[in-house]
């Protein structure tokens, strides 16, 4: 136990990195996140079952199922999406790291943004990834299961990015989950529209180059406006 | 003047916590802030800290108004609270290791920033523990691993909130030591504590007094 | 600017001044209200193809009207309150919300019941309903956003960045909804496009739309007026202004 430490060295230290600060925040995340394996299942678990249940309801019918799987599919991936956002910034709440990422010298946004991207690395592509399993237990015609990967990859970028917004806002509550799904669910719609209208065009066979480039241009305009809208959200989070 | 703090108001729901507070923390000064429990001290801290925005008056950095220079501000300021800001599921060397590449330009990569981390570790009696998940550890060992992050120390101004707690007698002294000698090597501290802090500080000539009395006046004793 | 800014921030100010507005809001409102509702739903002829169904128009139309203006006004408040921290604008936008929700009900439900007559059904996934739905739902999250933080302050923060990010959404809501349902259906079930209404049918429309928002406005100044006493019970013109009121009577 020595009193030897550094004491205060510059008189005006140069200013730690954007891209360093970013990096380790999104290490980190996805290093918390793993360090979690069975949290980390959870999103793709209730995906399958979410997915079971709807034949069960309705009726071993393939043509039927066929018909209704790119909007089942969206709706499942999105509600697995809108179950894991609750923790997006609640453990750090509770711990009080979220309280020192704000205080850090970078732009908050810019950390949000690195734990938004974490979340969709174990939450959205894992997602996109298991969804065509899912889609042949719908016997969706073949030919579109690309089209349904990518749309998923695509939206659920959108779907983390938006969602973070409200998971931030409500991050102070102590019952912020319903909450939560009541504020973002109507603000997911347009990309439930879009992800699941591509699909069922792309069963048709039809042109969906368009349909892309507007899922494309929802998650640039959500890029640019949700981390510092979930930066804002998250300081007065912290305020209250 | 480090900190210059000019007219300093808080009003939360319509109650005015503070108001008309001049204050201002120089080199080399520690200031212990005292007052009822709900009377504005960790308010104080978060306004100073730059995490609320919601006062009235002014603050400057080194003569600069502080939401014009947030990021050099951010970058010598120190903040420890309540809640210890330390991730349980990760090492106690992961959990610096963040800190300290969030804060520092990197000089000589992340071996060099390890090495930090390792001796900050060492200083305040973690050594072994380094690899160790931080739940494993103890109540009191928690608390030293946020207190770590003074050990890794290039920040000049340290604004602590309640850091005594939970800690035992030996590590109270230790940090009251640090806290005198980071002070007597040009930094500043502001500290809040509830009971009676510790024994070497009031001896201390660094040490100042900031008062709340619980009815909204604030007292500065020099 | 900044002057004028202040003062029109001023609750006291605002208190003054719209104690003089109110009456005035509330008897127009209501005249035009009453008038325009006796007209439309007595004197206008009826329509050509829909008969007198059609006259849930002099309420359905307004009600719509007023749920998208109000959400407008909602998103400048709030924009007003976390640009320049007036909480006068705060007020205003918590005062709105409650009257932009119970607009959007009725739209939606004087919808379902014209649809019965018109379409043989309550209720169609016409993008204009669907959209509608969806506003109901964000004025729904915006007030128990608000109503859900223990500090007043940080209600009012979350409720006003709610708002902006949901005014930034609406225009995709609405043009996504509209696309989905072009996809969906082939013909859509088009409230407005029908030969132009003559003068004895719009007219009545007019006053009806112009009533409503003086009585939103005048509903409005009153919830913020109240608003105003609530936060400030201790104010000192406020203490004046109740004893002064207790003198009088």
């Amino acid at each position: 136990m020595t009193a030897e430490r550094a004491g205060p060295r510059r008189a005006v230290e140069p200013l730690p990195g954007l891209w360093q600060g970013f990096a380790a925040t999104l290490g980190r995340d996805c290093r918390l996140r793993f360090r979690r394996r069975s949290e980390l299942a959870n999103p793709l678990i209730f995906f399958a079952l979410i997915v079971t249940l709807f034949p069960l309801g309705l009726a071993p019918d393939s043509t039927l199922l066929s018909g209704i799987a790119p909007g089942l599919l969206w709706v499942a991936a999105l509600l697995s999406v809108l179950l894991s956002l609750d923790g997006l910034f609640r453990d750090d709440f509770d711990d009080g790291t979220l309280e020192q990422l704000l205080l850090a010298p970078q732009p908050a946004s810019v950390l949000v943004l690195a734990k938004i991207v974490a979340h969709w690395l174990t939450t959205g592509l894992p997602l996109a990834l298991i969804s065509p399993l899912l889609a042949v237990m719908l016997s969706l015609p073949g030919h579109s299961m690309g089209v349904l990967m990518l749309t998923l990859l695509l939206g659920s970028a959108t779907l983390s990015l938006v969602g973070a917004i409200g998971a931030a806002l409500t991050v102070g509550l102590r019952r912020g989950g319903v909450l939560l799904s009541l504020l973002i669910l109507p603000l997911y719609t347009p990309v439930l529209i879009f992800g699941a209208g591509t699909v069922r065009l792309a069963v048709d066979g039809a042109v969906i180059a368009p349909w892309l480039a507007l899922m494309g241009a929802m998650l640039a305009l959500s890029l640019l406006a949700a981390p510092w809208a979930a930066a804002a959200a998250l300081k007065l989070s912290l305020d209250g | 003047m480090q900190l210059d703090i000019q007219k300093l108001g808080c009003e939360r729901d319509e109650r005015w916590l503070f108001s008309d507070l001049d204050w201002q923390i120089n080199p080399g000064e520690l200031w212990r802030i005292e007052g009822p429990n709900g009377s504005g001290k960790t308010t104080l801290l978060r306004i100073l800290s730059g995490q609320m925005a919601d006062y009235t008056g002014t603050l400057s950095w080194h003569g600069e108004k502080l939401s014009r220079c947030r990021e050099a501000f951010m970058a010598s300021m120190l903040y420890i609270g309540h809640r210890p800001g330390v991730k349980k599921a990760l090492t106690a060397l992961e959990n610096l290791d963040w800190y300290q590449a969030m804060s520092t330009v990197e000089e000589g990569g992340a071996r060099a920033r390890r090495d930090a981390c390792f001796q900050a570790l060492e200083a305040v009696g973690l050594a072994g523990f380094e690899e160790t998940p931080v739940e494993a550890l103890s109540a009191g060992q928690q608390r030293r691993v946020a207190l770590a992050r003074l050990a890794l120390g290039h920040q000049r101004l340290w604004i602590l909130d309640e850091p005594f707690t939970a800690i035992d007698r030996d590590g109270v002294r230790q940090l009251e030591r640090w806290m005198m000698a980071h002070c007597e090597a040009g930094g500043s501290v502001v500290v809040t504590s509830h009971h009676d802090s510790g024994e070497l500080l009031p001896a201390s000539r660094v040490l100042r007094n900031l008062r709340f009395d619980g009815q909204g006046g604030v007292h500065v004793d020099c | 600017m900044w002057p004028i800014i202040h003062k029109l921030g001023s609750p006291k100010w605002f208190y003054t001044m719209s104690g003089r507005w109110l009456p005035f809001l509330w008897g127009i409102g209501t005249i035009l209200v009453v008038t325009g509702s006796v007209w439309g739903l007595a004197f206008a002829p009826p329509d050509y193809q829909q008969g007198d169904s059609f006259r849930i128009l002099y309420v359905h139309v307004p009600a719509a009207i007023l749920a998208q203006s109000c959400f407008a006004l909602m998103a400048s408040c709030s924009l007003i309150f976390l640009v320049w921290r007036i909480k006068l604008a705060d007020m205003v936008a918590g005062a709105a919300a409650p009257f932009g929700a119970a607009m959007t009900f009725s739209a939606l439900f004087s919808g379902a019941i014209w649809g019965v007559p018109t379409w043989g059904t309550w209720w169609v996934w016409d993008a204009r309903l669907t959209s509608m739905l969806l506003l109901l739902f964000l004025y729904l999250g915006i007030m128990a956003l608000r109503g859900a933080f223990a500090s007043r302050d940080g209600g009012a923060r979350a409720a006003a960045i709610l708002s902006l990010v949901g005014v930034i959404n609406l225009p995709i809501i609405k043009y996504s909804v509209v696309w989905w349902n072009t996809l969906h259906q082939g013909a859509t079930f088009s409230l407005t496009e029908k030969p132009a209404m003559p003068a004895s049918m719009w007219l009545p429309l007019l006053l009806m739309v112009v009533g409503f928002y003086l009585l939103f406005a005048a509903v409005t100044v009153a919830r913020t007026r109240n608003e105003i006493i609530r936060r400030q019970p201790t104010a000192r013109w406020v203490r004046a202004l109740v004893q002064g009121g207790r003198n009088g009577l």
